[in-house]
């Protein structure tokens, strides 16, 4: 049958809605809110892996103050810094509030300096350095470092993604016809380097 | 004017040939997984490659996990922490859903070794059990340049902290319940609007358009086997994103994925 004809009869209306539905799932409609859970999930990996870090720390400052304890100063440091950044409280709303998202992530910075600190302080103990226990520790906060890492890189992707679509043909469309809510996400801005613990060799 | 079409063109091609170049030299390539064994460096011999072999395909025969090795030539500058999840998540090792992958990274070139550990296998190899088969099993044989020792010395251990609890963790993942699949969803959804669809046309029809009843009732009860063949394609196209098929009975990556977890050394 001839698409003309079709047109004409009205048998074909439920045709054309189907289609049309069919058309605009194709057209990204579905692009913003999956993008938008996408970067929530991967937020919440990087809370995670914060969080890790942060229930590391106790087990490594008792360890530490075994061996050094009139590094008090340092060892101080770092437990406040903890408290200080487990105090700040943190959900998927964090993504899209500025004030919020800046107060956390220069608390984790802090938190990584002190972390940093301590860790230059035991090179000066080497019954420290050689102890078991410290060492498991050590490799456990290493491998948490790089967790954090990998998942704050997962998180800066899928935030370009989602604020691309949010900026960009067909998703700016839909973001001020069904998506009005939709803000922009934060992303980190100090970069991973500089939040890096610093390393002695000797 | 044909030499100056043939210029243009010349300079297109060199254009998009200049910028292929530069954007490869950004990102990282990795290399070909040929087996569970991926020799890069070629520090490697045959026996040992061919007895590691066997004894990562019966890991996986009698767990589901995979464990692959792999020596590269250069770690094209950037660290063995960077470049090892990244060359996890590029072969997706590891089952899809447990993400039971572990790879073990030797760069002779730059003297690092990497136990890179998918979230699946993070509970029994933690980042300390592999810092110390790093540091007792592999670095120590890696110093005297026995390559086939460390390795295989480290393999075998790996596979032991992995065993110790396997069948806890796999008691884990059995009660896990899998995902549905998204292709199946699809072709449910589709094959439902079809259905509706069908049922409002054959309602129209019944009720007369405008043509004699006989020869339109005929033709439209004729129309309806058509839409049944249209699912299945859709079907198809919607379930081939789901899971990674093993391809033509080589190893391939079971679609696993990695956070960052393991321990490095170097030497």
């Amino acid at each position: 049958m001839s698409l003309s004809v079709c047109i004409l009869r009205r048998a074909c209306i439920p045709l054309f809605t189907v289609l049309a539905g069919l058309l605009l799932s194709g057209c990204g409609v579905n692009n913003l809110p999956t993008y938008d859970e996408t970067a929530k999930a991967k937020w919440a990996d990087v809370q995670n892996q914060y969080q890790r870090r942060a229930d590391l720390i106790p087990n490594l400052v008792e360890t530490v103050k075994g061996y050094a304890a009139q590094e008090r100063e340092v060892l101080t440091e770092v437990t406040e810094a903890r408290a200080k950044a487990s105090q700040i409280k943190v959900d998927a709303s964090t993504v899209t509030d500025p004030a919020k998202f800046k107060e956390y992530q220069d608390a984790q910075n802090a938190l990584t300096g002190a972390l940093g600190r301590l860790l230059v302080t035991v090179e000066r103990y080497p019954d420290l350095k050689s102890n078991q226990n410290f060492l498991a520790l050590q490799s456990q906060l290493e491998g948490t470092e790089n967790r954090i890492s990998v998942a704050r890189r997962d998180y800066i992707d899928s935030v370009r993604t989602y604020n691309t679509e949010l900026k960009t043909f067909p998703g700016v469309i839909w973001a001020s016809t069904l998506y009005r809510s939709y803000k922009p996400m934060e992303t980190f801005t100090v970069a991973e380097d500089v939040t890096k613990p610093p390393t002695v060799k000797f | 004017m044909l030499s100056r079409f043939r210029a243009v063109r010349g300079g297109a091609i060199l254009g998009l040939l200049l910028s292929v170049v530069a954007f490869a030299a950004y990102a990282l390539t990795f290399p070909e997984l040929t087996g569970r064994v991926v020799d890069d460096a070629g520090i490697l011999d045959p026996s040992t490659k061919a007895g590691l072999e066997r004894k990562l395909a019966e890991f996986e025969t009698k767990t589901t996990g995979q464990l692959v090795v792999v020596t590269l030539k250069s770690l094209q500058g950037t660290s063995i922490e960077d470049y090892g999840y990244q060359l996890g998540r590029h072969w997706q090792i590891g089952q899809k859903e447990k993400n039971t992958g572990a790879l073990l990274i030797v760069a002779p070139n730059e003297r690092k070794v990497r136990i890179e550990v998918g979230y699946g296998f993070e509970g029994t190899l933690t980042d300390a059990v592999s810092k110390l088969i790093i540091e007792n099993s592999i670095i120590p044989r890696l110093r005297a340049n026995d390559f086939a020792g460390g390795i295989g010395r480290g393999v075998d251990d790996i596979i032991q902290a992995v065993s110790v609890d396997s069948e806890d963790w796999k008691a884990r993942a059995a009660k896990q319940r899998p995902d549905e699949e998204p292709g199946l969803l699809d072709v449910l959804v589709l094959l439902f609007f079809l259905f509706i669809f069908f049922m409002i046309v054959r309602s129209v029809a019944s009720r007369g358009g405008g043509y004699t009843q006989t020869g339109a009732g005929a033709r439209r009860g004729s129309r309806g086997p058509i839409f049944i063949p249209i699912p299945g394609s859709w079907g198809s196209s919607g379930s081939s994103w789901s899971g990674g098929f093993p391809g033509g009975g080589g190893f391939s990556g079971g679609g696993g994925s990695f956070g960052g977890g393991g321990a490095s050394g170097s030497w």
